[in-house]
């Protein structure tokens, strides 16, 4: 009978029974199976070295893991190129790393992975730690191709194909839109008219509109993809976090007319006095507004994906069957709302841009100068 | 004495609640005076507290 119900519905509660079935998926995070017998210390630092484990970045790529019955840990995943630059340069897999249990015999050197980090170690893999019970081993240059860089280049890659095809359909379809870019269409037309136009100008918002657009979509999809069961953590990273803050902030002080920089250092319409005392504060400003664009997007992610993770884990606490589902259910609304804060954090990111470049390119008349 | 910090983290939210709360206010009773501009005014209270929140997270996160 309950077939029948799903069957027997109209089209249109179908397709919604349909996404409400997709969006589910963004809930199953859940990846480890825990032994049985373990206690609830045990469980807890568990928990706790997972969502740490989400955070960093991999030098592998780590769909899932879990404990087979010889009580071996088993990945399934694939390894990536780990690139070290160490007085020349050294590539290897890094499953020679092996999830930080074996130590990597390169050329003469041997490296280790701890807690994330590639040490250069002896030949038995001795880790020093000083007083604060931090390693203190050489650390070498590190620019492997971990399982963040390969997703940056994935959603590059995604972003590139969807907007090109867009942009062929415009030139096959005598400037209609066809195909899947249809969707972004109004997107577009929104970021060109209600961010673009009011907080930089009609004359001179040509030029960052490349900028704006690539930088929403970028940040939207990205934050998309962190919600995925791939568990991939990158603008939860504060590195790239902070080469996104950069970038505008080289951009506005690059296009900062001479208006610009005089509001800042030597503001007109103000009794002298005060300008000496202001040109710091406004000097500090010029920094602390792109420190604080990084800092804005790290944290709402990042504290989201802690958030969810601890929800999901509360699953694996409760042993009996109506915490673990109202943990579910739980986890499964912090998803939606999670959805919710990918789309605002791209869209703040860019505004807040926006109105950056508007004050570099301001040209204004003033009634006293 | 000491002051845990559970409790300064506390505050923060509390800042935070605050905050955005009364620029929810502001927003509504504009919404409500000029039914027209309610596109404009939601922009600008997601900006404003997108603002409030990056200082409560970069805060949280400190403490």
């Amino acid at each position: 009978m309950r077939l029948g119900l799903i069957i027997g519905m109209p089209k249109k509660l179908h397709s919604k029974f349909l996404i409400f079935f997709l969006l589910g998926l963004a809930s199953i995070n859940a990846k480890e199976t825990l032994n049985e017998s373990a206690s609830v210390d045990n469980l807890k630092a568990e928990i706790k070295e997972y969502i740490l484990h989400h955070l960093q970045d991999n030098h592998d790529f780590n769909l899932l893991s879990y404990t087979n019955e010889l009580g071996e840990k088993v990945h399934i995943g694939a390894p990536l190129p780990v690139i070290l630059w160490d007085e020349g340069l050294k590539i290897f897999s890094s499953s020679k790393l092996n999830h930080g249990k074996s130590v990597a015999h390169v050329g003469e050197n041997y490296y280790k992975l701890d807690h994330g980090k590639i040490y250069k170690t002896d030949a038995s893999g001795t880790i020093n730690y000083d007083t604060l019970h931090e390693a203190s081993n050489t650390v070498p240059l590190d620019l492997s191709i971990t399982k963040g860089v390969v997703s940056l280049l994935f959603t590059a890659l995604i972003m590139f194909l969807l907007f090109k095809g867009l942009a062929d359909s415009y030139k096959k379809n005598g400037l209609v839109a066809k195909g899947i870019g249809r969707f972004f269409e109004p997107i577009v037309i929104y970021i060109r008219d209600e961010i673009a136009i009011p907080n930089i100008g009609e004359k001179h918002h040509r030029k960052f509109m490349g900028y704006l657009l690539t930088l929403f979509f970028f940040v939207w999809f990205l934050n998309l993809l962190g919600l995925t069961p791939l568990g991939i953590n990158v603008t939860g990273n504060i590195a790239v976090t902070f080469c996104l803050a950069l970038i505008t902030f080289v951009i506005t002080n690059i296009s900062g007319k001479k208006e610009y920089w005089k509001h800042i250092f030597w503001m007109p319409g103000v009794p002298w006095p005060m300008k000496i005392v202001l040109a710091p504060i406004e000097f500090l400003g010029v920094l602390i507004k792109p420190f604080s664009l990084m800092i804005r997007l790290y944290a709402n992610i990042s504290a989201g994906h802690i958030v969810l993770m601890s929800l999901i884990s509360l699953i694996f606490v409760f042993k009996n069957f109506i915490g673990s589902s109202l943990s579910f259910m739980l986890a499964f609304s912090i998803s939606i709302i999670e959805i919710l804060v990918a789309a605002l954090q791209a869209y703040i990111f860019t505004v807040l841009s926006a109105l950056y470049f508007g004050f570099a390119v301001e040209e204004h008349d003033h009634d006293d100068h | 004495m000491v002051i845990p910090d559970i409790v300064g983290a506390g505050l923060v939210v509390i800042g935070v609640g605050i905050g955005i709360g009364s620029i929810g206010r502001g927003a509504m009773e504009a919404i409500g005076r000029q039914p027209d501009a309610t596109g404009k005014i939601q922009t600008a209270m997601l900006i404003a507290a997108a603002l409030v929140e990056g200082i409560g997270f970069a805060a949280l996160f400190a403490v």
